[in-house]
């Protein structure tokens, strides 16, 4: 006691790395890098405003905490609480020592190309389009079963003593390759039932092959089913084209209102890629979710080099922001009622925040999930099948350790020296690596042209956040459990 | 804590942590709890327990003389059993006219060896 009395008086304290919010009248914290959420007095903010001008010895501090009404032992305390929580920090503070990855990281998640092939022609596309990395000649367009039943052998094999694993399907178009899809589900669920384990499937796809038959397959597997969808007709249509042009909404409303009323088993989400043309966030997501009757709407900006037409600037960015908090508000005005909203940009960042994510890469990709090309080729995810420069090996050779440590090593946090400064890194990361390497040549390159966009939405999430916790706090309970994407 | 709640499972972790750093060391109880628990404390000021820190008003006044009578209740409890009459060799009947503390107190003396 005396030593540590001792050395608390020869402290001098400044402030640690965190970011003050409020939401209902009440004030919160998130600390960095811990991505910790704490509800906070009135003393705290006294204190925060004693050490903000800069940094004050432990019996400055105590002065200037008495000189706001604070009693001297109130004020040991606190600076006491406060020192161990990192919220101040003094000159024997620790600074936190990088993590090397694990030697072992046993995957979670494979997602299979089942074919590179596409039957529709969507400008903005990042496997066909200008900025596209995949080097697909030569290599087959197709997965065979064979390539398919090693891959899952693979998933089985390299996933340790994990109990659930998750096989994700995409294209292409994924349901172009529709029979080996079912071969898949059989064969996985088979060798997983082998060995006491679960399966979990999914699959993307732009809901043109639809069938009353595929949508019972997929309901009775409780495969989970996210549809490529832009909006009402004249937004899908503008970029989401056949080869000659012609829109695809006309074809997909019927199949996608057969799905969510046929599909009973999973939520059915609809992702929309937002362009320059396509921006109407408020339209996009009445007509997706009212109109249509989807259970979840996800949004996200079109990857893209800075030049391309169709490329949201700035401004749009902007206004895609405003929307943004406009749906915010809506999704907390329904979470205080108890019920789902469905606007998922705000419940996958809740549930990050609800588990305190401290992420040392933006995603799991090259880590707990790989993609695997219809060649066999492993890729870090499915954004990078097909290119030969991103591989990291082959399905039956297993993993190239070198080039997956390269890839991993760039895309750290630690590497990552403009995120070193900014409060939003335990969410972000710098943001993906197929989107950096878009935009910068390197995936390990921090995605610098969204950092304020990044923050501003990151606060409205904890805003959020703090407001359900102050106000119906059970409602964060179905975070708690929900695992973090 | 006192001064902030944590709202989510990192926060909770640290809200342990700084509980193990900051709360005072609290006897038989090896691994303290967020939880807010009863200070049990083992053999002493649960009972009357003549010429301990307090008397049994709180206050100090009915202390009792010589402060080598304090230690009593180590004899009988023997959890510090060096610094007291030895009940099991050397002092068996240092107790033997102390039938009810609260009233015989007085009966306890010095032991010279």
């Amino acid at each position: 006691m005396t030593a540590s009395m001792t050395a608390s008086a020869t402290r001098v304290y400044r402030l640690g790395e965190f970011h003050r919010f409020d939401a209902e009248g009440a004030r919160f914290l998130y600390l960095v890098p811990a991505g910790a959420i704490f509800a906070v007095d009135t003393a705290v903010g006294k204190l925060i405003e004693c050490l903000t001008p800069g940094e004050l010895s432990h019996d400055r501090l105590i002065e200037n905490l008495a000189a706001n009404g604070l009693g001297i032992e109130d004020s040991e305390e606190l600076i006491d609480e406060m020192y161990h929580a990192n919220v101040i920090v003094a000159n024997d503070s620790v600074p936190d020592r990088p993590q090397p990855l694990p030697d072992v990281f046993p995957i979670q998640t494979l997602v299979m190309n089942l074919t590179n092939q596409c039957n529709l022609s969507c400008q903005y596309c990042y496997e066909f389009g200008a900025d596209k990395l995949a080097t697909p000649e030569g290599k087959p367009k197709f997965m065979d079963l064979e390539t398919a039943k090693t891959s899952v052998d693979f998933l089985l094999s390299q996933s340790g003593d994990r109990r659930s694993i998750h096989i994700t399907f995409f294209g292409g178009e994924t349901l172009m390759n529709y029979p080996l899809l079912k071969e898949v589900v059989a064969y996985a669920n088979l060798r997983a039932g082998e060995q006491g384990r679960h399966v979990d499937f999914s699959l993307t796809t732009n809901a043109t092959l639809l069938t009353p038959t595929i949508i019972e397959f997929l309901s009775q597997n409780n495969i989970g089913v996210t549809v490529s969808m832009d909006g009402p007709k004249e937004m899908h249509d503008h970029l989401r084209v056949f080869a000659n042009g012609k829109g695809s909404y006309d074809i997909i409303e019927p199949k996608v209102r057969a799905l969510i009323q046929n599909h009973r088993t999973r939520p059915i989400t609809a992702r929309v890629t937002l362009t320059a043309g396509v921006s109407d966030v408020l339209r996009i997501f009445r007509h997706l979710k009212q109109d249509l009757g989807f259970h979840e709407v996800g949004f996200a900006p079109v990857t893209t080099s800075p030049n391309q037409l169709y490329a949201i600037n700035a401004t749009g960015m902007d206004s895609v922001l405003d929307q943004f908090h406009t749906l915010a508000d809506e999704y907390l005005e329904y979470a205080l009622r108890g019920e789902s909203h469905g606007f998922s940009n705000v419940s996958d960042t809740l549930a990050e925040l609800c588990q305190g994510v401290n992420k040392s890469h933006p995603c799991g990709a090259g880590l707990g999930l790989l993609g695997v090309g219809p060649s066999g080729d492993i890729a870090p995810c499915h954004r990078f099948v097909d290119s030969d420069a991103h591989a990291l090996g082959h399905i039956s050779t297993g993993i190239d350790k070198a080039k997956q440590a390269d890839f991993l090593r760039r895309g750290h946090i630690d590497s990552k020296y403009d995120c070193h400064t900014c409060w939003a890194r335990p969410l972000c990361a710098g943001g993906c690596h197929h989107e950096a390497f878009v935009r910068y040549g390197d995936t390990g390159h921090p995605n610098l042209h969204y950092c304020d966009w990044i923050r501003d939405w990151t606060n409205t999430c904890l805003e959020i956040y703090g407001a359900i916790a102050a106000k119906n706090p059970g409602f964060l309970q179905q975070f708690a459990e929900r695992k973090a994407s | 804590m006192k001064h902030m709640r944590a709202l989510n499972k990192k926060a909770g972790r640290i809200d342990d942590y700084v509980v193990s750093r900051t709360e005072d060391v609290v006897g038989m109880q090896d691994h303290p709890s967020t939880q807010q628990r009863p200070h049990v404390p083992a053999g002493c000021a649960l009972m009357f327990t003549p010429g301990w820190e307090v008397d049994a008003a709180g206050g100090t006044a009915g202390l009792c003389q010589p402060v080598e009578r304090d230690i009593y209740d180590c004899f009988v409890s023997c959890y510090w059993p060096a610094q007291v009459p030895d009940h099991l060799n050397n002092a068996p009947d240092w107790t033997a006219k102390c039938a009810t503390a609260t009233k015989d107190w007085r009966n306890l003396d010095l032991v010279f060896p």
